[in-house]
């Protein structure tokens, strides 16, 4: 008997409780389905039920047709695990073309109101968390896990851990993006800005990130080089952050099980107070540590130069991740928060200004002795870029964080042009440079289809960018001046629907930008796409066999 | 401060008398490994890290 177990070929323990949890789980949509008291959770726990019973079938059919797991090692050197990045990285630019068209798209309507079409899927009130969340989550979130499970591996030598698992996560991820962003569209939403998403797409994104940093975990442990990169460390404080800051905000208490609508544990000022802990910990953790990973690694190795100062990169690495989390009573200025509240979150904000420019130098002096790379690369001069503005956005920041500046700014377009300098310059950017480095990498070509298109990309978006950020600035501080203008008899000078009408040319400018910056990763999509069709692959190099599942690449 | 400082609480004693002077001894000690100067070439070869895979 002993001997048959040898030929016998059993289920790993992730295949056969993925395959048992995930059967329970289309008989439970079935019946969550029947009993829905709302049109939204009934699509919602439909598509559940159809994204379990698929999975089903693609966990037994890889069962049966699979022979041994894939190896941790081929010829004495690391056999990574590409599939799940890649899927990430196909769905990041596809998600971010989305996300980037439906902000142009709401950027139209706030300029002519008449494109909102009427129609209650369409109003600026729904498409505007389609936007951040497709931008920030959805794209940005795929970027992470893709570089976070490309950089891990290659730092720590070793293949991902877990069979299932990275691609339970990457899938799992953007089945909660499906059902966010749709349920958005059907009006299903908690209103907490970057926390819309309602009591089960937050406890299935914890089933994801949880596994998430189980897998990112476990590879750290499973290292072959014995110092952890500090790009890990970064990417590591992303995602507990993440998960703790998921976890506070969106404590809540559904009506009832078979119904979209919940309502959150906190009230009042605590409810703000934790909206705006999470949300500029979002900012943070998610649009700062993470990408800063992508910053300690990218850059270096584009510009095949060290980092350059490890132990700046140390230090820097502490201070952010021990101040940042404090900075987020800034948002809420003359509120209801105590005041003694809001000049802590201020301080903070402003001691930010140092971790924050440490790092940004530690990227840009990276590249001494390789200055003359950014002439000739513009990949690396994207990465560079997004580092430029990432200093500029950081300096930006704490200035609106002082409260007589914030008096001026806040409520206004200031802001929104604040984030975009953050979001298009520094995380857009750092992403389409890192998104240009990977997807050679991982399909195995010399490099990209076209370094012309590259150069393409970067200039129309740059342009983009510079409309976008000066259109708001100047509308946002107008906004600002017109609500605080007093006539000599104390009235206000002018009423609120005037500001909206100066607003206007700013909004079609924005709007410009925003189109631009849209042509440009439209640009990077053909470009990427044309690099894994027809580039030329890298020689000498083994193509790996690994990941044996690819659905949808 | 001052209005911290006014504020008679538990949490507010806290902060004050044991989470303030444990961070800055952290972020000292931090400080003091990132500055060591034995682990500089720990450091200088992990700035490499990068450039030397495969």
């Amino acid at each position: 008997m002993t001997n048959q177990t040898d030929s016998v070929k059993w289920m790993t323990i992730g295949e056969a409780g993925l395959t048992v949890i995930l059967a329970v789980t289309v008989f439970l949509s079935i019946i969550a389905a029947a009993k829905a008291e709302d049109a939204a959770y009934a699509f919602h726990v439909t598509l559940a039920g159809f994204a379990s019973l698929a999975s089903v079938f693609v966990i037994l059919n890889r069962y049966f047709e699979r022979g041994a797991l894939p190896p941790q090692e081929i010829d004495g050197r690391p056999n990574y695990n590409f599939g799940p990045i890649k899927f990430a990285t196909v769905a990041s630019v596809f998600w971010g073309i989305s996300g980037f068209t439906v902000g142009l798209l709401i950027a139209l309507q706030l300029a002519w109101p008449d494109l909102n079409f009427n129609l209650p899927w369409t109003s600026f009130g729904r498409l505007r968390p389609l936007h951040t969340s497709a931008v920030v989550f959805a794209f940005g979130g795929n970027v992470l896990i893709a570089t976070s499970f490309f950089v891990v591996q290659k730092t720590c030598r070793t293949r991902l851990a877990g069979d299932l698992a990275p691609w339970f996560v990457v899938l799992g991820y953007n089945f909660f993006i499906v059902i966010a962003g749709t349920g958005y569209l059907l009006g299903v939403t908690q209103s907490k800005e970057y926390a819309e998403p309602e009591w089960y797409a937050d406890l299935w994104l914890t089933i994801v990130w949880v596994t998430y940093l189980l897998v990112f975990l476990m590879t750290l442990v499973k290292r072959k080089e014995p110092h952890i990169f500090v790009a890990n460390w970064f990417y590591l404080a992303f995602i507990i952050t993440i998960a703790v800051l998921h976890l506070g905000n969106n404590l809540a208490l559904p009506v009832s099980v078979f119904g979209s609508k919940s309502y959150v544990a906190w009230a009042g000022v605590q409810d703000a107070m934790f909206q705006w802990w999470y949300g500029h910990n979002a900012v943070g953790f998610f649009l700062t540590a993470g990408f800063l990973a992508i910053m300690y690694y990218f850059i270096p190795k584009r510009a095949e130069r060290p980092v350059y100062s490890y132990r700046l990169s140390i230090v820097h690495f502490w201070a952010i991740i021990f101040l940042y989390i404090w900075a987020g009573p800034h948002h809420l200025h003359y509120s209801a928060l105590p005041d003694w509240t809001q000049t802590l979150g201020m301080t903070f904000s402003i001691m930010l200004w140092m971790p924050s420019w440490g790092g940004m130098i530690n990227g840009l002096m990276t590249l001494s002795g390789a200055w003359d790379k950014l002439r000739t690369d513009p990949v690396l001069r994207m990465l560079v870029v997004s580092v430029a503005f990432y200093g500029m956005a950081t300096f930006e920041g704490p200035l609106m964080s002082i409260k007589v500046v914030n008096s001026l700014s806040h409520y206004t377009d200031w802001t929104i042009g604040h984030v975009h300098s953050g979001a298009l310059g520094w995380v857009g950017f750092v992403s389409f440079g890192a998104l240009y480095c990977l997807v050679p990498w991982l399909w195995n070509r010399k490099g990209l289809y076209s370094l012309k298109l590259v150069e393409w990309h970067f200039w129309i978006a740059t342009l983009g960018i510079v409309l976008y950020i000066s259109a708001m600035w100047v509308s946002g501080i107008l906004q600002g001046l017109m609500w605080r203008a007093y006539t000599s008899l104390g009235f206000l000078e002018y009423s609120f629907i005037e500001s909206v009408e100066a607003m206007h040319p700013f909004y079609i400018i924005r709007a410009a930008g925003g189109g631009l910056f849209l042509i440009g990763a439209l640009i990077m999509a053909w470009n990427l796409w044309m690099t894994v069709r027809v580039g030329e692959a890298e020689e000498g190099v083994l193509s790996r066999p690994g990941a044996t599942l690819q659905p949808a690449e | 401060m001052r209005a911290i400082l006014t504020v008679e609480n538990f949490a507010s004693n806290l902060v004050l008398t044991f989470w303030t002077p444990v961070f800055v001894g952290i972020f000292i000690a931090i400080l003091t490994y990132a500055l060591w100067p034995r682990n500089k070439a720990m450091f200088d070869a992990a700035a490499r890290q990068p450039l030397r895979e495969d």
